[in-house]
């Protein structure tokens, strides 16, 4: 099965019953597949919108009317959902985005593959905020993540962003489908409760359209009623800071990951499709000295895990971009941290690779 | 065990859909493990289309064809662009009648498009014949596996003349002008 395929049956199977988006290539086989699957399932709903503002929009109309939306897109189409996303982040509306990511900037390369908007994702819209953002480097990890990223959604309620590439997007491999999926809605809003009201992990309760509660639902800063208090400092600060540290706070809880080799000198960090290139080098090559940290979860940075290497010599961080997750990594060590971005659309080979790894053993 | 298959031609000979269906046959009923990755251009029919399959009984990591040992080749451009420098092992099927230089690996020569027009009244089957031949001329794939692919992928009404197509290429695979 392909991996943009097997995004859509992840989201089925997680039991998403809105898809509002607009084609664009490499992510087109996601829409495809859902508006043939879900007109033939009760409940459903598949929308092709006008464009990808609108598409965004939609997608948090339905969440709040209690459905589990999504969207799929890239990089031209991700920057026009910027705007949305903002305010789906400001109301707190659970949804999975899509960005089976290309060469950019602009329209740049449509049938390549790229990380170019890994920065995006974390700083895009405007204001301050945090999001979470997953990273699959397999066909069955398009699967497993886009299903995951539905519950992290209502779990945090917050959009949650699965940052595949056009390399994992396009191809096909294996998959193995379970019987079911775990599936966690947000929690219920007690009766009571001030819609905007959170418990100690400053996630609230959850009260869509339909079900008797009045929100009131604004993209500007709100009370804790939904009210726009857009003068008063203090509401803002404990606004945005709650949205901020309801991620933040939980980077253990939703750090998803794979180390291979903690006594390595030569780490590797790798998400996304450069993951299949060191599985190469040190799984099979078995590069001597070397392990690497699959990060699964990108967004928050799972800055923890970096001390979890204690002879550690040098951060080796391949991306198809030219380094943005090597300057995260960066802020967090102070060991020697070296950035192999490749852009162009393809995969790194394993010698450049190899080579990282002789530049960071002063071998070259 | 591990192949690399690099199919090329042009676009509209249904260079992708093969190398999908040999990897289907290879993961879903050989038991395998199959990766299946292509060229994906903005070019639809008529440029130089390139696919590529692993078939591993190991796990796959990296998912790219870098050394093929067998290749399926068909069309002149196809062979220029992806199949002139095989390693001396490798071997390489080819439509005979539209690729015109000859590799120096060992090659079956398969008039598949000729033989699909005259013979089966469609040239659209052309690579479905090569597939055939890729059963007797290697050991990538089985028949049986292959067989069932093939009618999990092809449109409903024309099983029959693709498991006909298979056929012929299985026998051609044997008979094929060859090195």
């Amino acid at each position: 099965m392909q991996g943009n395929i097997a995004c859509a049956e992840g989201a089925l199977a997680a039991g998403c019953n809105f898809f509002g988006g607009y084609p664009i290539t490499p992510s087109t086989e996601v829409a495809e597949h859902m508006a043939s699957r879900m007109p033939k399932i009760t409940g459903s709903c598949f929308i092709q919108m006008e464009d990808e503002i609108a598409s965004m929009a939609a997608i948090i109309g339905a969440a709040w009317t209690g459905a589990r939306s999504m969207t799929a897109t890239s990089g031209p189409g991700f920057s026009l959902m910027m705007e949305n996303i903002g305010y789906a982040v400001m109301t707190e509306t659970p949804c999975v985005l899509v960005n089976i990511q290309r060469g950019g900037p602009s329209t740049g390369q449509p049938t390549m593959g790229a990380q170019g908007d890994m920065m995006q994702v974390r700083f895009g819209s405007h204001g301050d905020y945090s999001i979470i953002a997953l990273c699959p480097s397999s066909v069955q990890e398009c699967f497993d993540l886009t299903a995951k990223a539905f519950n992290l959604a209502d779990r945090f309620r917050t959009p949650v962003f699965l940052m595949a590439d056009e390399v994992i997007g396009h191809m096909r491999e294996k998959l193995e489908i379970p019987d079911s999926v775990e599936i966690i809605r947000p929690k219920t809003l007690p009766e009571g409760t001030l819609p905007f009201t959170a418990g100690p992990d400053g996630v609230p309760g959850f009260a869509p359209f339909g079900i008797g509660r009045f929100t009131h639902v604004t993209g500007l800063t709100h009370d804790e009623r939904g009210y726009p208090d857009t003068t008063n400092p203090a509401c803002h600060e404990s606004l945005v800071k709650r949205l901020v540290n309801k991620i933040e706070n939980a980077r253990h809880e939703i750090a998803d990951y794979t180390i291979v080799n903690e006594n390595a000198r030569y780490v590797f960090v790798c998400y996304g499709a450069p993951v299949r290139t060191v599985k190469e080098v040190v799984d099979r090559m078995k590069i001597p000295d070397t392990g690497y940290l699959q990060l699964k979860t990108v967004w928050p940075f799972p800055e923890e895990l970096l001390l979890r290497f204690p002879n550690v010599q040098a951060f080796i961080v391949p991306e198809m971009n030219l380094g943005m997750i090597s300057r995260e990594v960066e802020r967090h060590v102070s060991v020697r941290v070296i950035p192999v971005g490749r852009i162009g659309g393809e995969l790194h080979p394993p010698e450049e690779l190899i080579q990282a790894v002789k530049i960071a053993g002063g071998d070259v | 065990m591990r192949h690399e298959i690099r199919f090329s031609g042009f676009g509209g000979q249904g260079i992708i859909l093969s190398a999908v269906i040999l990897g289907r046959a290879a993961a879903l009923y050989d038991n395998k493990n199959a990766v299946q990755t292509q060229v994906y251009g903005p070019e639809a029919r008529g440029g130089a289309s390139m696919s590529a399959v692993i078939i591993d009984d190991e796990p796959i990591l990296y998912p790219k064809v870098r050394d093929p040992d067998t290749y399926v080749i068909m069309s002149q451009q196809g062979f220029e662009k992806y199949g002139c420098n095989t390693r001396d092992d490798a071997v390489m099927l080819l439509d005979s009648d539209l690729v015109h230089d000859r590799p120096s690996c060992r090659y079956v020569g398969i008039p598949a498009t000729s033989v699909a027009k005259k013979e089966l009244g469609r040239d659209i089957v052309a690579n479905i014949i090569m597939l055939g031949a890729l059963t007797t001329a290697t050991s990538v794939v089985s028949g049986g596996a292959l067989e069932k692919a093939i009618l999990d992928s092809v449109p409903k009404g024309t099983e029959d003349l693709n498991l006909k197509a298979m056929k012929k290429g299985q026998e051609l695979g044997i008979q094929g002008e060859s090195s």
